[in-house]
C-alpha cells in the first residue's frame, strides 16, 4: 500500500525501475522470438502476422515502455539528490506521471490476450495502419495505450524542468550542475516540445480508427505522408529524449573513475544543447525515399549531417577526461568504457545514412537495423547498465557485486557486437527490415545465424545482472556514502539510501563537483546552508492510482465503443481531480528531533 | 617518417575491407556490386563516406585503446592527478575537423541528390514504365508499348528506365539495390520518379522495402535486362493475341473463375496479377523460383492448392475453398498457364 501511494521521489524512481525492467524483459523476450524466427531461412516457427505483431510490440515496448522509465527511474532517484532538493517540484504529479505511464502500458501488452496486438510496425505508417488494413483493435491500442503513456511522460518532463529550474541547491548555478541533471534538464524540455507531436499524431490516428475521421485517407482527401511528418517531428527528438541521459550517465561515471573532471565541462553543457536543437531540424531524413524532392533531401542530409560534430565534442571530451587519470575499470565504468566505441560506431553509420542518395539503398533495410541498435543498446542500453551499477548503492544501499557485473558486462557486449555487427552486411547485401523469413540462397543464411547467436548471448548478460541484483538484494545493506571514494557530486554527500527527506540540512555549493571540492578543502561533509529546522514532507496520495486506473478504463471503452464505460472511467479520473482540488492538504513536519534521533537509515 | 609509415602500414587491413565489401554479396542483390550508374553512384557515396568513418573510428579506437592501457590506477596509487578544465584548442581542433569532414561529404551528396532526383520521364530516349504496387505484388505498365505485365519486369539494357510510382493499397518501397536504391510508391496524388539503367543483360533482384502487411518480405521481383532486340520481340509477343485452354470445360472455368481478376493477353481483369506468358517467367508468385525448386507447373498447384500458405494475407480466394474448383481442374488450369509461353525469336 505504501508504494501504490507515495509521492517521494526515490521510492518513485524505484517503481520506474521495476516497471521499466518488467517491460524490458516482455521487450527482450519479443527480440528473442523474433531472432529466433530468422536464423534460418524460410522458418515457420511463429506466423507472419504474429511476426508482425512481435516487431511492432518490439520496438514499441523498448522505446517507450521500456527505457524511457528506466531512464526515468535513474532522473527520479538521481537529479533532486545533484541538486540539493528535498523532492521534486511536484511530488503528486511525479506519482500520477509514474501511474498513467504504467496503466498506458499495461494496457498496450493486454493487447495480446485481447485479440490481436498492433502489426503495423512500431511507426505504424498509414494507410497499413488504418482500419481497412489492420482490422484487429491492435492499433487502438497502440494509439490509446500510448496515449495515456505518453501523458506520463509529458507529466515527468514538465515535472523535472521546474525542478531543475527552480530547487537547485544555494550557490548550484546553471554551470554548476552535474552533468547528468544537465541532460536531464535538456532531455526534459525536448520533451516538452517533442511529445504534443505524437499526442496530436495518436489523436488523428485513434479518430480516424475509431470515430471514422478521414485524416490519412487518400480517398476522403486525407494524406498518409501527413502520418510520417507528424510521427518523425516527435520519432526524431525522441532519439535524443533517450540518448542524452546516457550522455549524462557516462559524463558522471568516466570522471569518477578517472579520478579527474570532466574535461571541456561547458562544452560538454553547449554540444548538449546543440545536439537536442538539431534533434527538431532532421526528421525527414527518416523519409528521404518518400518523394520530398532532392532540395528537401539535400537540406534534411547537411542538417543531419551538423549533429556528429557536437557529438564528436562530448566524446573526445571523455576520452580526454580518461587522459592523464586514474582509471579504475569497475563494472560501471567497464560498461561506460565499452559505451564510447560502440555509440562512435552507431554514430559514424548514422552519419552514412545521413547522406540521401547513399540512404535510397541503407533505407529500410538490416543496415538501418544495425544502425539504431547500435545507437540505443550500444549507446543508451550500455549507459543505463553503467548508471544501475554506478547508483544501484546509492539506491539501495547495496553495492551490486563486481564479479558478475563484469561477467554479465562481456557477455552482453560480445553478444551484442555479434547481433548487430553483422547486420550492417546483411542490410547492404539486400535484406530489407521487418521481413518475417527470406529466400534461400541470398547469402543471409550465415549471418543471420550468428546475428541470432549472439542475441542469445545478450539474453545471457541481462540474465546475469538480474542475477545479481537477486543476489545483492538479499544481502544487508551497509553501503558507505561514498562507495566508489571518488564520488565528486552532491548525491555522495548524504546516507545510502538517503532518508527520506534527503538532506537533513540544505547544502551550499562552492563550485563545480560540490562535494569533491569540499573533500579537497579537507572536509568530510557539505557546508550546510540553513540551520537544522523542521523539513515539510508532502503527504502519501492513492488519487493518482485511481486517477490513471479511471483513463485506463476510459480508454479501453473509448476502443470498443463502450460509451458507458468511457463515461465511468473519466467520472473516476475528474472526480479524483475534484477531490485533489478541494481538499486541501498541507502535508505534514519532520522535526529537527526526529532526524537525528532517528539516525539517517530506516 | 618511419613511424608515420607504421600509421599508414596499419591502414591496410581496413583498406582492404573496403575492398572487401565490393565482393560482398551477390551480383545480383547486393548494393556493394553495381551493375548500373545509379548504384554505382550510390556505392560511390558509400565508399567515401566509409573511408572517411574508418578514419575517424581509427582515432577514436585508438585514443581509447591507448588511456586505457596507459593511465589504468596502479596499486596503492593515492595521489590526486591534476583536475583539467579543458583544452580551448584541442577543442577547436576536434570541432573544426568533423565540420570539414562533414562538408566533404555534403558536397558529395548534394551532388548526387540531384543527380539521382532528375525526371526523365519527358526523355524521348528513356523507356517509361508506370509502376504500381499491390499487397503482395508487382505491376508493370509501359504506357509507349501498351503494354501490362507483373513481377518481372523486362527492361532492355543501356536504356534509362523512368519509372512513375504509385500504390494501389498501403505504402510499398521499389527497391532493386544492385540497379538503384529505393522509391516509396504512395498512394495517387503523390506519385513519385525514379530511374535506372542496366549495363548487363541478366536477372536482378528486386524487393518491396516498406512494411505493408503480412506477406512484405514476400513482396519480391525480378528485372530482367535484355538487349535492345529481346525487348523489342518481347513487347511484340505480349501483344499478340492469347489461346485460351484448347479444353472447352478447362476454358469456360478458367474464364468465368480466373479472368474476373486477373488478365491473360486482352482478355480479363486488371486487379490481379496479369498472367500473360506466366509459364516463361522467372517465378510463381515471386517466390516459387521457376527452373530451380521446382517447374512452372509444380510451382502452380502449390499456389493454386492453396494460395494463404505460400503468401499470408494476399487477396486471391482459395481456389478449392471459395471459388469449389476439382484438383483437376487445378491441374488443367496449372498445366495451361505454364505452358503460356511468349513466342519470341
Amino acid at each position: 500500500m505504501d508504494w501504490l501511494t507515495t509521492v517521494d521521489h526515490k521510492k518513485i524512481g524505484i517503481l520506474y525501475l521495476i516497471a521499466g525492467a518488467l517491460f524490458f524483459g516482455i521487450g527482450g523476450i519479443e527480440a528473442l522470438l523474433i531472432r529466433w524466427q530468422l536464423i534460418k531461412p524460410m522458418n515457420d516457427f511463429v506466423s507472419a502476422q504474429t511476426f508482425n505483431e512481435l516487431i511492432t510490440m518490439h520496438g514499441t515496448t523498448m522505446i517507450f515502455l521500456g527505457v524511457m522509465p528506466l531512464i526515468f527511474a535513474l532522473m527520479n532517484a538521481v537529479v533532486p539528490l545533484q541538486i540539493g532538493a528535498r523532492d521534486v517540484a511536484f511530488p503528486f504529479l511525479n506519482s500520477l506521471g509514474f501511474w498513467t505511464f504504467l496503466f498506458g502500458g499495461v494496457l498496450l501488452n493486454i493487447s495480446w490476450v485481447m485479440g490481436g496486438a498492433p502489426d503495423a510496425g512500431w511507426t505504424a505508417y498509414t494507410p497499413l495502419s488504418s482500419k481497412l488494413y489492420s482490422d484487429t483493435h491492435g492499433v487502438d491500442f497502440y494509439t490509446v495505450g500510448l496515449q495515456i503513456a505518453g501523458l506520463g511522460t509529458l507529466i515527468g518532463g514538465i515535472n523535472f524542468l521546474a525542478t531543475i529550474i527552480t530547487m537547485r541547491a544555494p550557490g548550484m548555478s546553471f554551470m554548476r550542475m552535474p552533468m547528468f541533471t544537465w541532460t536531464a534538464f535538456i532531455t526534459s524540455a525536448i520533451i516538452l516540445f517533442a511529445f504534443p507531436a505524437i499526442t496530436v499524431g495518436l489523436v488523428l490516428l485513434s479518430f480516424d480508427r475509431i470515430l471514422d475521421a478521414n485524416f490519412f485517407d487518400v480517398s476522403e482527401g486525407g494524406n498518409p505522408v501527413l502520418w510520417q511528418h507528424i510521427f518523425w517531428i516527435f520519432g526524431h527528438p525522441e532519439v535524443y529524449i533517450l540518448i542524452l541521459p546516457a550522455f549524462g550517465i557516462i559524463s558522471e561515471v568516466i570522471p569518477t573513475f578517472a579520478r579527474k573532471r570532466l574535461f571541456g565541462y561547458s562544452s560538454m553543457v553547449f554540444a548538449t544543447i546543440l545536439i537536442a536543437f538539431l534533434g527538431f531540424m532532421v526528421w525527414a531524413h527518416h523519409m528521404f525515399t518518400t518523394g520530398m524532392g532532392p532540395v528537401a533531401n539535400a537540406l534534411f542530409s547537411i542538417s543531419t549531417m551538423l549533429i556528429a560534430v557536437p557529438t564528436g565534442i562530448k566524446i573526445f571530451n571523455w576520452l580526454f577526461t580518461l587522459w592523464g587519470g586514474q582509471i579504475r575499470f569497475t563494472a560501471a565504468n567497464l560498461y561506460a568504457s565499452g559505451f564510447i566505441p560502440t555509440f562512435v560506431m552507431g554514430g559514424v553509420t548514422g552519419v552514412m545514412l545521413a547522406s540521401a542518395p547513399a540512404d535510397y539503398q541503407f533505407h529500410d533495410t538490416y543496415f538501418v537495423v544495425a544502425h539504431f541498435h547500435y545507437v540505443i543498446v550500444g549507446g543508451l542500453v550500455l549507459g543505463l547498465f553503467s548508471g544501475l551499477h554506478y547508483w544501484w548503492p546509492k539506491m539501495f544501499g547495496r553495492v551490486l557485486d563486481e564479479k558478475l557485473g563484469k561477467i554479465g558486462f562481456w557477455f552482453f557486449i560480445i553478444g551484442f557486437h555479434l547481433t548487430f555487427f553483422v547486420q550492417h552486411f546483411l542490410g547492404l547485401m539486400g535484406m530489407q527490415r521487418r521481413i518475417f523469413t527470406y529466400l534461400r540462397g541470398q547469402g543471409f543464411d550465415t549471418l543471420n545465424l550468428v546475428s541470432t547467436i549472439g542475441a542469445l548471448l545478450m539474453g545471457v548478460g541481462v540474465l546475469v545482472f538480474l542475477f545479481n541484483v537477486i543476489v545483492t538484494t538479499r544481502k544487508p545493506a551497509g553501503a558507505p556514502n561514498d562507495p566508489w571514494e571518488d564520488g565528486r557530486t552532491l548525491e555522495w554527500s548524504i546516507p545510502s539510501p538517503p532518508p527520506e527527506y534527503n538532506f537533513k540540512q540544505i547544502p551550499l555549493v562552492r563550485g563545480l563537483d560540490a562535494y569533491w571540492k569540499e573533500k579537497m578543502a579537507g572536509h568530510t561533509e557539505m557546508t550546510p546552508a540553513e540551520p537544522v529546522g523542521s523539513i515539510h514532507m508532502p503527504s502519501a496520495s492513492i488519487l493518482p492510482f485511481v486517477m490513471s486506473a479511471g483513463i485506463f478504463v476510459a480508454g479501453l471503452g473509448f476502443m470498443y465503443h463502450q460509451y458507458v464505460v468511457l463515461v465511468l472511467g473519466l467520472v473516476i479520473t475528474f472526480a479524483c481531480m475534484a477531490i485533489r482540488s478541494l481538499y486541501d492538504d498541507h502535508g505534514w513536519h519532520i522535526d529537527p528531533e526526529e532526524t537525528t534521533e532517528k539516525g539517517v537509515k530506516e | 617518417m618511419m613511424k608515420r609509415w607504421q600509421a599508414v602500414k596499419r591502414l591496410f587491413p581496413f583498406v582492404g575491407l573496403v575492398l572487401l565489401l565490393s565482393a560482398c554479396g551477390r551480383e545480383d542483390l547486393s548494393a556493394l556490386r553495381p551493375q548500373g550508374p545509379v548504384a554505382q553512384g550510390q556505392f560511390d557515396l558509400m565508399k567515401l563516406s566509409i573511408a572517411i568513418m574508418i578514419v575517424v573510428l581509427l582515432i577514436v579506437f585508438g585514443i581509447a585503446g591507448y588511456v586505457w592501457m596507459r593511465f589504468r590506477r596502479r596499486p596503492g596509487q593515492t595521489d590526486i592527478p591534476e583536475q583539467v578544465e579543458g583544452n580551448f584548442k584541442l577543442e577547436v581542433i576536434w570541432t573544426v575537423i568533423p565540420l570539414i569532414l562533414v562538408i566533404i561529404l555534403g558536397v558529395a551528396t548534394v551532388q548526387k541528390v540531384f543527380a539521382h532526383g532528375e525526371n526523365y520521364w519527358n526523355d524521348k530516349n528513356a523507356v517509361k514504365v508506370k509502376v504500381t504496387s499491390h499487397q503482395f505484388w508487382w505491376e508493370f505498365n509501359y504506357p509507349d508499348y501498351g503494354v501490362t505485365t507483373a513481377q518481372d519486369l523486362i527492361i532492355p539494357t543501356g536504356k534509362k528506365i523512368a519509372f512513375q510510382l504509385k500504390t494501389a493499397d498501403v505504402l510499398h518501397s521499389f527497391w532493386v539495390p544492385s540497379l538503384a536504391g529505393k522509391t516509396d510508391t504512395n498512394p495517387e496524388g503523390a506519385i513519385n520518379n525514379a530511374w535506372f539503367t542496366a549495363d548487363k543483360e541478366g536477372v536482378y533482384l528486386g524487393k518491396c522495402a516498406e512494411l505493408c502487411g503480412q506477406s512484405h518480405g514476400l513482396m519480391e521481383f525480378k528485372v530482367k535486362a535484355v538487349s535492345q532486340e529481346s525487348f523489342d520481340s518481347w513487347v511484340k509477343a505480349m501483344k499478340e493475341p492469347v489461346a485460351l485452354p484448347e479444353d472447352q470445360a478447362t476454358a469456360e472455368v478458367f474464364k468465368n473463375q480466373c479472368l474476373t481478376c486477373h488478365a491473360i493477353g486482352s482478355e480479363g481483369g486488371p486487379s490481379a496479377p496479369n498472367l500473360t506468358g506466366i509459364g516463361g517467367r522467372e517465378s510463381v508468385a515471386s517466390i516459387l523460383i521457376n527452373g530451380q525448386d521446382g517447374t512452372a507447373k509444380e510451382n502452380l498447384k502449390t499456389w493454386l492448392e492453396d494460395p494463404q500458405a505460400v503468401k499470408p494475407g494476399n487477396t486471391m480466394p482459395n481456389p478449392k475453398e471459395d471459388l469449389k474448383l476439382t484438383d483437376e481442374q487445378i491441374d488443367a488450369i496449372a498445366d495451361y498457364l505454364a505452358n503460356s509461353k511468349l513466342k519470341t525469336d
